[in-house]
């Protein structure tokens, strides 16, 4: 019995913070925010040289074969240094083509995720905070898709997208390469710089069926809620870190502002939510891997509730700091735009509370 | 990380399932069944001492399951640590309704303190007593002008020859009346700092001079009582530590009993009735746990009992690896108090308006037993450190923000 992490992934969580420290300061971070992709190939490169978009490909494609715990440790550790980029689709990508039906074409996709030359990413949700697979309304007929996506990650940066759409045998998950005929990318503004997403509207769109059924687009989904989760977490522990050492410092009545009890215990009542909640998602990336009768529901509390917990944090943090955490200049802000995605993607705290309750069999 | 106990483990399971199978049976274990609308149920403090269960203890004593951390010298079963034996033991003896080491202050807070503090003669005359029940304990600690400030107590002792006598009151006792004995906070150096003239003395309570006033408290049950003493006599040789020194000699005690209440086996008993009642309760035509309100803050209260759960194996993994579990050790009282409160207070509102009615009335649900949860959640709150004591504790030990200036 061992609900800890390994020395390896200890390891791999303090190489990818040290790597982060070094490359990615919120310098980076905004000069990537203020470019019309939101993709610093340059720092992908970085992270491809440590082998994270592969950290999920089975060695035999050239990745590492770990489990979806290391991928959300990265997770946490960009949710804490607020890394721009396109991980979280490259893994949830990655989730769908490990559960394929055709193996030929989802290793050659595998292997080019891990040697970073295939930049891929899921198009899952519909118009209407739509994410339930069997309520799609993108069609496939013929070989050819046709529907509309209203919020595909880095859809603009990729190479390839995986689309989930329905056709005479139910839902399923197609493969549609750059440049597909009759596909439109418009990319659109969104309030979290670090994670872009656009429009993608699909018209008699060639694609290749790589997995029948909902359980390729239900692991997506559940590897995302899971690096969602972990992803909060890190950024709401970052907040406390900010505000921790701000309130040291910043003086009013002649002394630290954290010396009061009303700033003491704010803080304190935020970082004791926070603290537990790490075994939660912990607990629902191991689950993805080893206990699947419990993975589906796990994931869908892990995100709810981490992605509660991170919009308090940052509203929290915010407070505590007073005038200087409400302007652009001061980093908080990122981490603000960053719960907001993170509370939005994939569906909110409610509808994957609603899903909980179903899966409880209450 | 790996869920599952190895081969090892595995092997030490059965052998505790086996004994317990073997000297408690169904009968044992149905005898053991307790009110569940009962305080004793909610608080988890119920606990059987009779002969039978007594004999049981000292037979799992002498095979090394109970008291682990206690010297046999001292009527425990001094085995080597280990954290996760401890679980399995624990996780087997309650699933067969077997007697477990008795959580009272006793065993949970004297003991640890006696061990760490304690004479020879002292150990030998309480320790093993106390781990089976045979002498039961309250805590003289709080007054009526020091609670959260507990060293500001008053009740004094002055020496005469080789007696203390005590005079003041004690308040919030729990278990007063019961109690054989108290181990008690006395200020003995009315001169020095308030921290260091207070000693740390066990009071026999069919003294002289003591008087127990029961106090009633908002369940309408009494618990504890506020305790009057008038020159008591105590013995000098019932002193833990040196005179003066029983500020120190109590940080041992209120360790323990944190932990004590940190645990979150009882906020999983609240949890799995709460299902139940939302499940069987009819709430404006379909039942309470169909209603999306109800379902969503069910489904809420869930998520953070198993992140209380999942923490608790965490630091029980941080323990086994004999790691520093830091910032994670501070917070699960915290937590456990304010997840309570709403725990009980979901529980209230999934009976809609039948949650007016009174614990023990006919036509309340489950005997209005939420209700007593529902009130006890603020006794949990309050009781080993208020909440906002607790929050003062974390911000400055734990996250390191400036202490604020006390007197």
């Amino acid at each position: 019995m061992d609900f800890g992490l390994s020395e390896e992934q200890v390891l791999l969580k303090d190489s990818v913070r040290r790597y982060f420290d070094g490359e990615c300061p919120t310098s980076r971070v905004r000069t990537v925010m203020e470019g019309s992709d939101g993709h610093d190939t340059g720092l992908w490169s970085g992270l491809t040289e440590m082998g994270l978009p592969g950290l999920l490909v089975p060695e035999a494609q050239g990745g590492s074969g770990l489990d979806l715990l290391d991928a959300a440790l990265v997770a946490e550790e960009m949710g804490w240094a607020c890394t721009p980029g396109p991980y979280l689709a490259c893994v949830m990508a990655t989730a769908a083509l490990l559960a394929a039906d055709d193996g030929t074409v989802a290793e050659r996709q595998l292997s080019g995720i891990a040697a970073g030359e295939i930049l891929a990413t899921v198009a899952m949700g519909e118009h209407g905070d739509e994410w339930d697979a069997d309520r799609l309304q993108t069609r496939a007929e013929n070989g050819t898709l046709s529907g509309t996506k209203p919020l595909v990650p880095y859809a603009a940066s990729a190479d390839v997208i995986l689309v989930a759409a329905c056709d005479a045998d139910g839902p399923g998950l197609w493969l549609v390469e750059r440049g597909a005929a009759g596909m439109t990318i418009a990319p659109l503004q969104g309030t979290d710089l670090t994670r872009r997403v656009a429009l993608v509207t699909l018209a008699g769109t060639p694609g290749t069926k790589i997995a029948s059924g909902r359980r390729a687009i239900d692991r997506a989904r559940d590897a995302g809620l899971v690096l969602l989760a972990a992803d909060a977490y890190g950024g709401a522990q970052r907040c406390v870190e900010m505000t921790r050492d701000y309130v040291m410092t910043r003086e009013q009545f002649g002394q630290p502002i954290g010396a009061f009890q009303a700033v003491k215990h704010q803080l304190a009542d935020l970082a004791t939510q926070l603290e537990p909640a790490l075994s939660l998602w912990w607990y629902a990336a191991h689950a993805y891997d080893h206990i699947p009768e419990e993975a589906e529901r796990h994931a869908a509390l892990a995100k709810a509730h981490l992605a509660d917990l991170y919009d308090r944090a940052t509203r929290d943090c915010t407070e505590l700091h007073g005038g200087i955490g409400f302007t652009w200049e001061y980093d908080l802000q990122l981490w603000f735009r960053r719960a907001i995605f993170d509370r939005a993607f994939l569906g909110d705290a409610a509808h994957h509370r609603q899903r909980a309750a179903d899966l409880a069999g209450w | 990380m790996n869920l599952s106990f190895s081969p090892e483990y595995e092997a030490f399971r059965a052998e505790v399932r086996a004994f317990v199978a073997e000297h408690w049976t169904a009968a044992d274990a149905a005898a053991t069944e307790v009110d569940p609308d009962s305080v004793a149920a909610m608080t988890g403090a119920a606990v059987r001492t009779d002969e039978r269960a007594a004999s049981f203890r000292t037979l799992a004593i002498e095979r090394g399951y109970l008291y682990r951390h206690v010297p046999r010298a001292y009527g425990g079963s001094e085995q080597a640590p280990d954290p996760l034996k401890a679980v399995i033991i624990s996780e087997e003896f309650k699933s067969a309704k077997a007697p477990f080491e008795i959580m009272g202050q006793g065993p949970s807070m004297l003991v640890p303190t006696l061990l760490e503090h304690g004479t020879e003669a002292q150990k030998q005359r309480f320790v093993r007593d106390t781990l089976v029940g045979k002498i039961r304990w309250c805590q003289g600690y709080s007054e009526p002008g020091a609670g959260s400030d507990l060293a500001s107590l008053r009740t004094k002792g002055e020496l005469d020859g080789d007696h203390w006598v005590v005079n003041g009151q004690k308040i919030w006792t729990s278990s007063a009346q019961e109690a054989e004995w108290m181990f008690a906070l006395v200020r003995t150096e009315p001169d020095q700092p308030k921290h260091d003239g207070i000693t740390y003395m066990l009071i026999e309570m069919n003294s002289p001079g003591i008087d127990v006033r029961p106090l009633r408290q908002m369940t309408g049950d009494v618990d504890f009582s506020e305790v009057f003493f008038e020159n008591v006599r105590v013995p000098v040789d019932g002193v833990i530590g040196a005179r003066g020194q029983g500020w120190i000699v109590s940080r041992s005690t209120l360790k323990h009993e944190r932990a004590l209440i940190g645990n979150a086996a009882l906020q999983r008993r609240t949890f799995d009735g709460l299902v139940l009642l939302a499940q069987t309760v009819e709430l404006r035509g379909g039942r309470a746990i169909d209603d999306p309100v109800i379902r969503d803050r069910l489904v809420a209260v869930e998520t953070r009992l198993l992140a209380a759960e999942r923490h608790g194996q965490r630091l029980l993994t941080l323990s086994a690896r004999g790691e520093d579990p830091g910032f994670a050790a501070m917070v699960p009282k915290l937590y456990a108090t304010s997840l309570s409160y709403d725990l009980a207070k979901l529980a209230m509102d999934v009976q809609g308006d039948k949650g007016l009615l009174a614990t023990g009335e006919e036509q309340a649900h489950f005997s209005g037993m939420f209700t007593v949860a529902y009130m006890w959640s603020l006794g949990i709150l309050i009781a080993g450190g208020t909440a906002n004591i607790q929050r003062n504790i974390i911000a400055e030990r734990g996250l390191g923000m400036p202490r604020e200036v006390r007197k």
